[in-house]
């Protein structure tokens, strides 16, 4: 047989060997089985002891996690949470002084329902994941993303942090564990949480809200969001005070350049960091952000660490699709080629971290809706936030009668518009090049909400990142209650400190009055 | 001429959407002149499994940056690999690491 269009260039093919020929760098006996970085080759033994010391490393070198606290760790089914959560087990199976000392649970949050799956299919990914989480013994809880229209306000305002311990409690709260700990073993009885029914109302809901984002870009921003606050939220009510994401580098790498894309400067080191504080009382942790997606997929390969595949908004989209994609497909490019280039992005937020430390104590008023970070809107002129504010203000002097209105949706704008909103309109909004505008349709249909009494004028309560993501919805009329009735809450309050501000003896010092 | 070789492919991560949704794949490459290597096995595989949306899977000769190759459960930097030479009984293992597959 043979293959017209093919050559072989049999003069310059050099003599294989077949099998593995190099050596593990740090046994220099067992032959090779993964290169980590470029040059170390490590055997399958050397590399499951290396991986698993580095996930204790991590958590020692924070001391974030205190003996006996409750951590929830957030499991998609992807590989790198599905890594974490094998790595836990591993550490708490350990002998006494290297274990793992807190009490784990899982939590999984379904936003299949936003992708149109059908409940037989929903019900098949959950039955799977449940498989896999029942065999830890944990605790797990099955929680579908409509869950989140039911979340109070509260979530998305910065909580009181319950007492900032000292570094010598932590050694405090070990002795005391590991007393406690000699007397009677720690076993948490396995509590099931199985998916609550899901009302179609709220799944449609959901899908009008997401389908109102305007670009993929929007859309995941928007999802992500959304996941948090539920991932919070949950944390919340069933009294854990840690949540642990899969996050690993690559991603993070990923995370980073898409942050400075979407104008999420200022919040990169929250976005990113090993804890992220900006809840207060519940404190995000990233354990798995020093493996790269190669370890993690070489290790859950070779010790059959069970993943469960779970569609997303970007399966199987163009690179073109999002920025998140662009940025990913680029970043992994670069990879193939320049092996160390995740490392040297990750490396970069590492170094971003003490920048931007006001956002730990910033108070809950001055906190985006949205993303809960700390507001970088209040800058100097030449910021990329004055830039667009100010093309915003010039667009709207002069609007051309004819086609090509640009309603920027949320802003009541002193400009009197000669057409209606037009609803169909994706791609002529501008800003958004190369988007997909495939599954802008639905747009229009559910958000027909024509100028209510009381607009709510979302921007002054977002950061720049969040307006821009809000700017690309069709309606903010859909988002949830808990963030209208919040966003609303908080413009009377600032709307009450403009009418008595003469009566007040010094202005701005932002406590809550 | 090279014999025929039975082979064993694993799609993971994602890719095995690509697939079918089929996570193994027992093949056999046909005889030909020249002796299997993995970059004609990526043509193959193309050309004879591959369900949809080439370009997520493969890109110019290798494959698409960001999903990892396995052979006889060792990574394929370590054995050549494009020029890596196919044995018979080998067992081949491509795992997406890209978000969403
Ligand atoms: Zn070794
Ligand atoms: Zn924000």
């Amino acid at each position: 047989m043979c293959q017209v269009n093919e050559e072989y260039h049999d003069g310059l093919e050099q003599a294989q060997v077949p099998g593995v020929s190099k050596k593990c760098v740090k046994c220099k006996e067992a032959s090779a089985a993964v290169v980590i970085r470029a040059g170390d080759a490590y055997c399958r033994g050397c590399f499951k002891e290396y991986f698993i010391h580095k996930f204790r490393a991590m958590l020692g070198k924070n001391r974030i996690i205190f003996p006996g606290e409750k951590v929830l760790l957030a499991v998609s089914g992807g590989p790198s949470s599905c890594s974490m959560l094998s790595q836990v087990q591993e550490g708490l199976s350990q002998n006494a002084h290297k274990k793992l000392r807190f009490l784990p649970g899982i939590v999984f949050i379904d936003e299949s329902g936003v992708l149109g799956q059908s409940l037989e299919e929903r019900q098949k990914t959950v039955s799977e994941l449940q498989a896999v989480f029942r065999a830890t013994g944990f605790p797990f809880h099955m929680v579908p993303l409509e869950q989140v229209l039911e979340v109070p306000s509260s979530v998305v305002v910065t909580a009181p942090s319950p007492s900032d311990q000292p570094a010598s409690a932590y050694k405090a709260a070990v002795d005391r564990f590991i007393q406690r700990d000699s007397s009677c073993p720690t076993s948490q009885e396995q509590k099931e949480r199985s998916l609550p029914v899901v009302q179609e109302a709220h799944t449609r809901l959901l899908q009008q809200l997401v389908g109102s984002a305007k670009t993929l870009t929007a859309k995941q921003d928007l999802l992500n969001t959304l996941k948090q606050h539920l991932l919070v939220h949950t944390a919340r009510t069933e009294g854990y005070s840690k949540v642990m994401l899969g996050d690993n580098c690559t991603r993070l790498a990923v995370k980073l350049l898409t942050s400075i894309s979407v104008g999420r400067g200022a919040q990169l080191a929250q976005d990113t960091g090993f804890s992220d504080t900006r809840y207060g009382d519940i404190i995000l942790v990233r354990p798995m952000r020093e493996y790269s997606a190669k370890e993690i997929a070489f290790y859950n390969h070779m010790f059959s660490v069970a993943s469960v595949f779970v569609p997303s908004l970007d399966t199987k989209s163009t690179e073109k699709a999002s920025i998140q994609r662009l940025t990913e497909s680029f970043v992994t490019k670069l990879q193939t080629e320049f092996p160390s280039t995740v490392s040297t992005i990750y490396r970069t937020s590492e170094k971003l971290q003490t920048s931007c430390r006001s956002s730990s104590t910033a108070e809950p008023s001055d906190r985006c809706l949205l993303c809960v970070c700390a507001m970088d809107t209040a800058v100097e002129d030449a910021s990329a936030f004055q830039a667009t504010l100010t093309s915003v203000q010039l667009s709207q002097v002069k609007v051309p009668g004819s086609c090509s209105t640009k309603v920027p949706g949320l802003n009541q704008a002193p400009v009197e518009l000669q057409a209606p909103a037009p609803s169909g309109q994706c791609c002529s909004s501008g800003g958004g090049g190369g988007e997909d505008c495939g599954r802008a349709e639905r747009g229009g249909s559910c958000c027909s909400s024509t100028e209510k009494p009381e607009a709510i004028d979302l921007k002054s309560l977002l950061c720049y990142s969040c307006q821009l993501t809000i700017k690309d919805m069709s309606s903010v009329e859909c988002l949830p209650q808990y963030i209208l009735s919040e966003a609303k809450r908080r413009q009377r309050r600032s709307q009450m400190r403009e009418d008595i501000s003469e009566f007040l003896l010094c202005d701005g010092d932002g406590d809550d009055s | 001429m090279a014999a025929p070789i039975a082979i064993q492919l694993e799609f993971g991560g994602g890719a095995e959407l690509l697939f079918d949704g089929l996570k193994k794949h027992h093949v056999t490459l046909p005889t030909q002149t020249e002796p299997w290597d993995v970059k004609q096995l990526l043509v193959w595989i193309q050309r004879n499994l591959l369900k949809e949306r080439p370009e997520l899977f493969v890109q110019g000769d290798s494959v698409r940056p960001g999903i990892l190759v396995l052979i006889n459960d060792a990574d394929w930097e370590l054995m050549g690999e494009l020029d890596y030479q196919l044995q018979d009984h080998d067992n081949v293992v491509f795992i997406s690491t890209l978000h969403g597959g």
